[in-house]
């Protein structure tokens, strides 16, 4: 060793390998501790811009008349059930609105191996029209509209492995369940969006209404399309209008005119705000668990102040010695806080492997069940600010047990045979 | 004449006793060492000698008087500069040698240097050469001999090259042959580094080695009254 290695963290460090076990015990339960206190907020912060900004290349949706939220969480989201139909004319109305930069219909109500089969038309691909959120086609072509052909979003494509040219069957409901007798065309595959349209199988709204067994209640009567025959628009229905405005002057018309003075339809508008209601009234989970993961942070904070405070009594003895060599209290104090700032370090660290594998994790099963992708890399504040508060914690931690070691008499803590 | 190593004045030291009156341990007129001089101070138990070590090591501090090392006033300092004058001027052997557990007999020497400076390694690797422990530099104290151990603790008190070296009853759990091969090393050692020795015990055939032996009972005008006590 040299002599610069020689110094109060030789000591330190010495100190800390002796008490290996309830060094790296206490950096553990703070490396979790404060892997989870990150990993919340970052979560938190990261899914609240994702669900509420970036998830959408539209401004809102018109639906059946119910809940705004159950709406989006529908017809954006792609997860719970349809709230109920609207009338094709509706559709064509709104559409026909000055102001209305784009009017997507969906038809939902079947899936393929469990992803949302989507029936709608070609300008839901078109990004001059929607913008860089809305999905190109990464290989193949976008469905005929005539014809039955599919288009898989991203992550549909990377989870069943279907390639362009392969067949698919869609089956009748949200989940698997009784298989249509059509066969459909794979013929494109979407680039990845990271939001929920990459869990969307595409198909010709046309086709939605002619899949086997499917009525059209549009006329008042059951309508079951028949091959060859053209469908009469009275009777066509679709689940939602998605909408993209030139001006949010026309949401708040929209709005009054839907959902104030209207009875048929609701208006979700904007997307963004109606998410961000949501993630308000979820907002005391995340409170909670930030709660949680702090209070388990101060009782690792607290097992550094009790195992060094614990090994103060047999180490009195070592440490008169280093003041009878010439140690000055000072100097066995700054020791003690730097073998507490280096538990709280060690745990600071272990919190970031803790904070990725969480994210990682999270990332999956968001990506999975919503098709949001969250990024384990982005920064958030919290990654800087966590690991620093618990390294000042730790160290402030150090300083009930530095007290101690400050207190330490040379002529009576050497021992009676000195 | 040459300077003194070491020269105490009227030094005092009280202690209040449980029942709250003073005890007055030392009250020692004069004490003078000269430079690479050794001296035995014998006194038998409670007669302050471990209490006037401290003094002159500056890890006690007098109630009254001088005590003067290699030219300062020990006395006058604060603790925290008694502390570095300490770890730069003086050696201090244990008793029970008082080596660190976790460190090995290398670390052990040289750490003692830390507190007075850089770490002088190559000088405590000297050391521990000329004590027979070059073979020994990576022993932890508990895998090295009692007679080791003393030899570690004997070139610990001169790593810093000190003018005077303490040694408090270092003889005090040694075997005879043990004892005398130990007190050879440190004489032998402290004369080879110019060091000045000062050693207390009670046990005489240590005393009996010295030319100049000094009794703590004549010195110490508090003695009887401790002794007694
Ligand atoms: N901190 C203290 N408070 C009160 N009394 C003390 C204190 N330290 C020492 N004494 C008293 O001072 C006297 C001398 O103690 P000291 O340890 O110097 O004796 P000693 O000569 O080294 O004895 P021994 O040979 O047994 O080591 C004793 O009577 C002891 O009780
Ligand atoms: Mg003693």
């Amino acid at each position: 060793m040299s002599a610069r290695s020689y110094s109060l963290w030789l000591l330190a460090r010495r100190s800390l390998r002796q008490h290996a076990l309830s060094t790296s015990v206490t950096a553990l339960s703070l490396a979790l501790a404060s892997g989870l206190v990150m990993a919340v907020l970052a979560i938190g912060a990261q899914s609240r811009t994702a669900f509420t900004i970036e998830s959408t290349p539209f401004d809102a949706v018109l639906g059946a008349r119910g809940s705004q939220l159950q709406l989006v969480l529908n017809s954006v989201f792609h997860l719970e059930t349809s709230p109920g139909n609207l009338p094709w004319s509706t559709y064509e109305e709104v559409r026909a609105r000055p102001g209305v930069r784009a009017a997507i219909p969906y038809a939902v109500g079947d899936n393929w191996r469990g992803f949302r089969v989507v029936g709608t038309d070609a300008r839901m691909f078109d990004a001059q029209l929607l913008g860089t959120r809305t999905p190109r086609i990464a290989r193949g072509r976008i469905f005929d509209e005539t014809l039955r052909e599919a288009v898989l979003g991203s992550f549909v494509a990377a989870r069943t492995l279907a390639r362009v040219g392969s067949a698919i069957h869609p089956s009748h409901g949200v989940d698997e369940g009784h298989e249509h007798d059509e066969d459909y065309v794979v013929v494109g595959v979407l680039a990845p969006t990271n939001t929920p349209l990459d869990r969307c199988v595409w198909i010709p709204i046309e086709g939605m209404f002619r899949m086997g067994g499917h009525v059209l209640r549009g006329g008042g009567e059951e309508y079951h399309a028949e091959h060859d025959e053209e469908i009469p628009d009275a009777v066509k229905e679709v689940s939602a209008v998605l909408l993209a405005f030139d001006s949010p002057q026309l949401g708040l018309e929209l709005d009054r005119e839907f959902n104030k003075n209207g009875k048929d339809a609701t208006l979700a508008w904007p997307i963004a705000r109606v998410m961000a209601e949501l993630f308000d009234k979820l907002g005391w989970m995340d409170r909670v668990l930030t709660l949680v993961a702090a209070l388990t942070m101060l009782v690792g904070a607290a097992s550094i102040v009790a195992s060094l405070y614990d090994a103060m009594h047999q180490r009195r003895r070592e440490l008169a010695i280093l003041r009878a060599l010439g140690a000055r209290r000072g100097q066995l104090s700054t020791v003690i806080v730097l073998e507490a700032a280096a538990i709280a370090t060690f745990g600071a660290l272990g919190g970031f492997a803790v904070y990725a594998s969480i994210l990682l994790v999270a990332r999956d099963i968001l990506r999975a069940e919503t098709g949001i992708v969250l990024d384990p890399a982005a920064g958030h504040a919290s990654l800087a600010l966590v690991p620093l508060c618990l390294v000042a914690l730790g160290a402030a931690c150090g300083v009930i047990p530095a007290w101690k070691a400050y207190r330490v008499e040379v002529a009576r803590d050497l021992g009676p045979t000195s | 004449m040459t300077r003194l190593v070491l020269e105490l004045a009227d030094v005092r030291k009280g202690y209040a006793a449980p029942d709250g009156a003073r005890i007055e341990v030392l009250d020692v007129p004069e004490l003078a060492l000269a430079p690479g001089e050794q001296v035995a101070l014998r006194g038998p138990s409670g007669t302050g000698k471990t209490t006037l070590l401290h003094v002159i090591a500056g890890i006690v501090r007098p109630d009254a008087g001088s005590v003067r090392v290699a030219g300062e006033d020990v006395a006058r300092l604060d603790e925290a500069a008694r502390d570095a004058w300490r770890a730069r001027h003086v050696g201090y052997v244990f008793q029970t040698f008082n080596l660190l557990h976790g460190f090995s007999a290398l670390e052990n020497v040289a750490l003692a240097s830390m507190f007075a400076g850089p770490a002088k390694v190559g000088r405590a690797r000297e050391l521990l050469e000329r004590v027979g422990l070059l073979g020994r530099l990576d022993y932890l104290p508990h895998k090295l001999s009692i007679g080791q151990q003393q030899r570690v603790a004997v070139a610990r008190a001169l790593v810093n090259a000190p003018q005077l070296v303490l040694a408090d009853e270092p003889t005090g759990n040694l075997d005879r042959d043990n004892a005398n091969a130990a007190l050879a090393l440190l004489r032998d050692t402290c004369r080879e580094n110019d060091a000045a020795l000062l050693v207390v015990s009670h046990d005489e055939r240590v005393v009996e080695r010295f030319e100049r032996v000094l009794d703590l009972a004549t010195l110490n005008r508090a003695a009887a009254l401790g002794a007694k006590a």
